[in-house]
């Protein structure tokens, strides 16, 4: 149920983010979804990929500074209301968000990425409330 | 006017003479108080007899700021504590200052050697100085103070910083000297143009400028903005503080206070004495200080003596402007800086070797300093807050460790470039 998303610092400069891309294309890993915290100095880029241990080792190769962090995907559908309904439920449980993102998979379903302060508490207190998350096996397929 | 007309006049055998008495006294001096010095000196097969004049100076084993920082805080001193009067400190390589004592006929000395230098620039009993050096452990400011006073004029001790106040009392008390970085001048000029203050309705008439390196260039600007004559006063805490040397009226170099600061010029290479003229490393031994007399240390600055006799009728060596360092220490807004001081600081923080370079620039009149920082892995975080804290960080340790303010940029690593394997540490763009 725990994700392991990928970031990268990056300078706030041309070309830095197509770098990667390009790296993670030669090594032929998949981006699921992305998504940059910036400054005006420099940003942070989080991915969700296919293979992290790969994407982790390439970037380093590549003298880029990598790291993992535990992050959950709910899986809500895609419609009006599901997101609010989520994150009553994090309200309620009195769950911190440090940041979360979103992508869509396909027309029926939009999976959340959440990043809060304590994860395995998250899992529990979402599955508890019978909020369907992307497993680590089905993700890596995608 | 011409303060110590005797000294400062004197012939060369005359000057010989006192250096040579007051050497061999210096040399018995260290050698029977100091155990590092004792040490060097047999090292060498040397007792303080084979010193029998100023020119057996050359024989003598050099002194570096590592010795006094091996030997910090008192263990060069050569008196006891209850003679030391003050004590003054300069920042050193690793974060520990270089500590110098003084007794009460060190202060007076000293104190003797800047009224010299301020009558050298054209001061006199009815100036008001206004001493805008920072007041503290650095010597800048309390030098100054005391040589005004000895001299007779009248001093503001208002000390660094609050540029308006500094305006201000230059317009209520009419201040007509002002004493403080040259870049800190330009800095008060522009002020006054932002304040509407015209330079010329007011009575300053000199400036004495040092603590860091300034061009020919930048002497015109500051003249010319502030209607002054900018004269250049030189000084190292180890050797004294200011008033080792500094520029007459005629502004053709630095009379040495020779008879108490002994000047040499060495290649930075061999060690060796360079020929007469010759720019090289400039090295002081001191042959009238009791606290900490130091024998042959090397400044690091380069320069180079002129033995002419100078137009304003002292025959006291003048040694140039100087023109660089031998060694990668910076001075910044006054602040001397190491690059291995900021190393120091950032391996602190981490358990590998930081890869960091330092940018030096002149904005406007002021000397800036940019720190980048590779975001190795052991610096990196996922989160930004917890990156701009480690920002934050860096600059609050470089802050409380040098007293210098700089811009930290985080950057990915290996973007710093390594020449032959080995980081460049400092580029330094002012234009000085």
């Amino acid at each position: 149920m725990i994700i392991k998303q990928v970031s990268v610092f990056l300078e706030n400069k041309s070309g830095r983010l197509n770098e990667v891309t390009k790296i993670l294309s030669n090594a032929e890993v998949n981006i699921s979804a992305f998504t940059i915290a910036d400054t005006s100095d420099f940003g942070i880029l989080r991915m969700i990929v296919s293979d992290p241990e790969k994407a982790c080792s390439v970037l380093k190769e590549n003298d880029f500074s990598v790291k993992t962090t535990d992050v959950i995907l709910a899986k809500t559908p895609n419609k009006a209301g599901s997101l609010s309904k989520l994150l009553g439920i994090l309200q309620e449980e009195e769950i911190f968000i440090e940041y979360m993102y979103a992508f869509s998979m396909d027309n029926e379903g939009a999976v959340i990425v959440i990043r809060p302060t304590r994860v395995e508490y998250c899992v529990e207190m979402l599955q508890k409330h019978s909020t369907e998350l992307v497993k680590a096996d089905e993700l890596y397929r995608l | 006017m011409i303060w110590n007309e005797t000294i400062e006049c004197a012939s060369r055998d005359e000057m010989m003479s006192i250096q040579s008495e007051r050497l061999i006294r210096t040399v018995q001096r260290v050698y029977h108080n100091t155990p590092g010095y004792r040490a060097k000196m047999q090292a060498k097969g040397l007792v303080p007899g084979d010193i029998k004049s100023i020119e057996d100076i050359s024989n003598l084993p050099f002194t570096e700021k590592t010795d006094l920082r091996d030997n910090y805080p008192f263990g060069m001193f050569t008196v006891p504590m209850s003679e030391i009067v003050r004590l003054h400190a300069s920042s050193g390589t690793t974060g520990k200052p270089t500590v110098v004592g003084y007794t009460r006929n060190d202060l007076n000395m000293w104190s003797e050697n800047v009224t010299r230098a301020l009558c050298m620039a054209g001061v006199h009993q009815n100036d008001i100085v206004q001493v805008a050096y920072g007041y503290g452990l650095f010597t800048g400011g309390l030098g100054l103070h005391y040589g005004t006073e000895n001299l007779g004029a009248t001093v503001i001790p208002i000390s660094g910083g609050n540029t308006q106040k500094q305006i201000q009392l230059m317009q209520d008390f009419g201040s007509s000297v002002i004493a403080c970085t040259p870049s800190y001048a330009l800095y008060l000029a522009e002020a006054m143009r932002e304040m509407g203050v015209d330079p010329k309705s007011l009575k300053l008439r000199v400036g004495i400028f040092g603590a860091e390196p300034w061009s020919e260039n930048m002497r015109k600007e500051i003249e010319a903005q502030l209607s002054i004559k900018a004269i250049d006063i030189y000084g190292l805490s180890e050797v004294v503080g200011p008033g080792v040397s500094c520029e007459c009226e005629h502004q053709v170099g630095m009379h040495v206070n020779e008879d108490h600061f002994v000047p040499e010029i060495i290649d930075p290479k061999t060690l060796e004495p360079v020929a007469p003229g010759e720019v090289g490393e400039l090295v002081f031994s001191t042959i009238t200080k009791e606290g900490i007399p130091i024998i042959r240390y090397r400044t690091r600055d380069l320069t180079r003596l002129n033995y002419d006799k100078c137009e304003c009728g002292r025959t006291l060596v003048r040694m140039e402007k100087c023109m660089g360092r031998s060694d990668d220490m910076l001075i910044i807004r006054g602040v001397n800086v190491f690059p291995s001081q900021i190393e120091s600081v950032l391996l602190e923080m981490s358990e590998t070797e930081p890869h960091y370079l330092l940018i030096v620039e002149r904005e406007g009149t002021l000397d800036v300093l940019k720190l980048m920082v590779e975001v190795q892995e052991q610096f990196f975080s996922d989160e930004i807050k917890e990156l701009e804290a480690l920002r934050k960080k860096i600059r609050n340790n470089i802050q409380s460790t040098l007293g210098i303010s700089c811009d930290v940029k985080l950057v990915e690593p290996k973007t710093i470039e390594r020449t032959a394997g080995k980081a460049k540490r400092v580029i330094d763009n002012r234009k000085i």
